[in-house]
């Protein structure tokens, strides 16, 4: 079985975000990690290969060249191989383009079952496992919270707010991963020394030149219909007033006068 | 693509069990008012199995016309043929914006119907409205007028960015619940109801359901309640939470919570507010030891009223909280639910 795992490298919006004097977000200054919810998805993938002999996984991403160092960290936990997908001419690119991109890299290879997360933690927007899904005109289970495979097909049991259902979908299928599938497993030392030494063996990068049945019109800023009009800090709702009382008690009164002068009680 | 055959606002009419979910109530109130700016009509588009009776709702919510998809195939949500219910409504009846809940249903639904009909589409919006894109003009590039301008936070609630998608139709949003408000039903209203079938083949993309579980929840929904008696870590424990159920039940109010209460496992997560959780906007907000991060002010912010406890005079919270006091939340929040009895007996 070949299995295929969409990474990302995001900033770690959870772990501390920094902001600059001016109160722009400073990206430079954050950690970035493997996206929690991908990285789910992988776990998912290499238990699958701890029981399936035989089983293969291939770790995707794309991004700037740096993000080579989550494809590392992927075949650190076991991954058997990674792409990277980076070209000047990708990038600035919407959830359009993205999954236009990588439906384009996933064609190079042999797949079985296409694993993402549900969404990355700097986007949230939990759209491209669906479209590549959609580009390559294959069945989706989104939001899984388990992952198994019987014969050629997954049965996967797939949240919703107020109830789950266990699907079963025929290969190739992709499925989109949440955080709660399982904890991920860490990296070997021996396995982090091996990913460094033989990047090279284990890392293919690929250019727009490498994807296949890739329409210029769809990759990249200009091929996104999505356009940013603004984007900015957030704008914080202004402070209120903050009091520090000596007592509960008087604590409790101020309450109690602003409850009862917005005629709340 | 020929932008102007696309005419009307569109929403997606999500139901589960034949029962309209409150988001498409929410997301017609929004469609009414940026409908009523474009000089369009508002339409719902209504997908399943024996659900043309449940029509007559959406008009008094503020549809003008319901289309309605109705085949056997669509008794329960599967990506598949809701996606090419939903596409081939947008195909044949070309709407220029189609918005969609951002539910666990919408959020599967949406990118895989923006694939198909290949447009864009922006996840989780918290704020739409009509105006130009480019927002401000430039010269030598063309200004378009009445674009749908789509407003979402990006990096866990960080920064704020707002999308258009000028060269495309429809203009597709997904729209965070909690967020819009509904109009007060107009008990006489009526819409259009107008059938369509595309016709529906099953093939390897339609997936099997094996089983529904329904989780069976006692909790009430935390969206609708008026006052929101909020914990956060700085509860202590399971235990502790009493003091909130007490002041709660004092005051008319539901328990909410933090994330970490949920990580904690001291409340469900269907308590939770947040960017992972639930937004709520109540008339009273109660934040009692919760530091109020970024991801958690996100879901309560837009609340009438915050009113914050915590210990710590450096936290967030006091940032958003309207009233803020600095102190002890196990000798504060007792004596409150008690003064809180006394005035509701004196009345």
């Amino acid at each position: 079985m070949n299995i295929v795992v969409c990474i990302k490298q995001v900033p770690d919006t959870a772990g501390g975000v920094k902001f600059k004097p001016d109160g722009t977000l400073d990206r430079g200054a954050m950690l970035t990690i493997m996206n929690p919810d991908d990285k789910a998805g992988l776990e998912a993938a290499l238990r699958l290969k701890d029981q399936y002999e035989g089983t293969t996984v291939t770790v995707v991403t794309m991004g700037l060249p740096k993000a080579e160092d989550v494809l590392i960290e992927a075949i650190a936990m076991g991954a058997d191989k990674g792409i990277l997908v980076t070209d000047r001419r990708l990038g600035g690119a919407d959830t359009w383009a993205t999954s236009s991109t990588i439906a384009a890299a996933i064609r190079n290879l042999d797949y079985d079952l296409i694993i993402t997360g549900r969404q990355a933690i700097d986007g949230d927007t939990a759209q491209v496992g669906p479209q590549i899904s959609e580009h390559l005109d294959i069945p989706v289970i989104s939001y899984a919270q388990d992952i198994k495979v019987e014969g050629d097909s997954v049965i996967v049991n797939r949240q919703y707010e107020d109830r789950h259902h266990m699907l079963k979908a025929k290969m190739p299928c992709l499925v989109t991963a949440l955080s709660e599938l399982n904890d991920p497993r860490y990296m070997t030392p021996g396995k982090i020394f091996d990913a460094i030494d033989n990047k090279d063996e284990y890392i293919t990068v690929w250019g727009r030149d490498d994807l296949k049945d890739l329409d210029d019109a769809n990759i990249g800023l200009a091929g996104s219909p999505t356009k940013i009009a603004k984007a900015s800090d957030k704008v914080k709702k202004g402070a209120g007033e903050k009091v520090a009382l000596d007592t509960a008690e008087e604590s409790v009164d101020y309450i109690m006068d602003k409850l009862l002068t917005k005629h709340i009680i | 693509m020929n932008l102007e055959e696309y005419k009307g606002v569109f929403i997606y009419a999500q139901q589960v069990d034949n029962e309209i979910n409150n988001i498409s109530f929410e997301l017609l109130g929004k469609a009414k008012e940026l409908a009523e700016t474009l000089n369009e009509k508002v339409t719902a588009v209504l997908i399943g199995s024996g659900v043309k009776d449940l029509a007559g709702q959406l008009a008094q919510y503020g549809a003008d016309r319901v289309i309605v998809v109705d085949d056997p195939e669509l008794k329960e949500y599967r990506t598949e043929p809701y996606t090419h219910a939903l596409a081939s409504v947008i195909n044949e009846f070309k709407p220029e914006i189609m918005l969609v809940g951002a539910t666990a249903i919408g959020r599967d639904l949406g990118p895989r119907v923006s694939a198909r009909v290949a447009t864009g589409l922006t996840a989780d919006c918290t704020s739409l409205d009509i105006g130009d894109f480019p927002l401000n003009a430039i010269p030598g590039k063309e200004q378009k007028h009445n674009q749908l301008l789509m407003t979402r936070p990006a990096f866990g609630g960080n920064t704020i960015a707002t999308i258009a998608c000028p060269d495309n139709r429809p203009q597709m949003a997904t729209v965070r619940p909690g967020v819009m408000q509904k109009i007060d039903p107009i008990a006489d209203a009526q819409a259009e109801v107008v059938e369509f079938n595309p016709g529906f083949t099953p093939d390897n993309k339609y997936v099997e359901i094996l089983e529904i579980v329904k989780e069976v929840s006692d909790v009430a929904d935390i969206a609708d309640a008026k006052i929101l008696v909020s914990g956060g870590r700085g509860v202590g424990s399971a235990e502790n939470f009493k003091l909130l159920d007490d002041l709660a039940e004092a005051i008319g109010g539901t328990v909410s919570c933090s994330r970490a209460v949920v990580d904690n496992g001291w409340k469900p997560k269907e308590l939770q507010v947040g960017q992972t959780g639930k937004t709520v906007r109540p008339n009273v907000y109660f934040a009692i030891g919760i530091s109020g991060a970024i991801q958690h002010t996100a879901g309560m912010e837009e609340s009438d009223l915050i009113i914050a406890i915590n210990k710590d005079e450096n936290a967030p919270i006091f940032d958003v909280a309207d009233y803020g006091i600095v102190g002890d939340l196990n000798k504060i929040v007792p004596e409150l639910t008690a003064k809180i009895k006394a005035a509701k007996a004196d009345k």
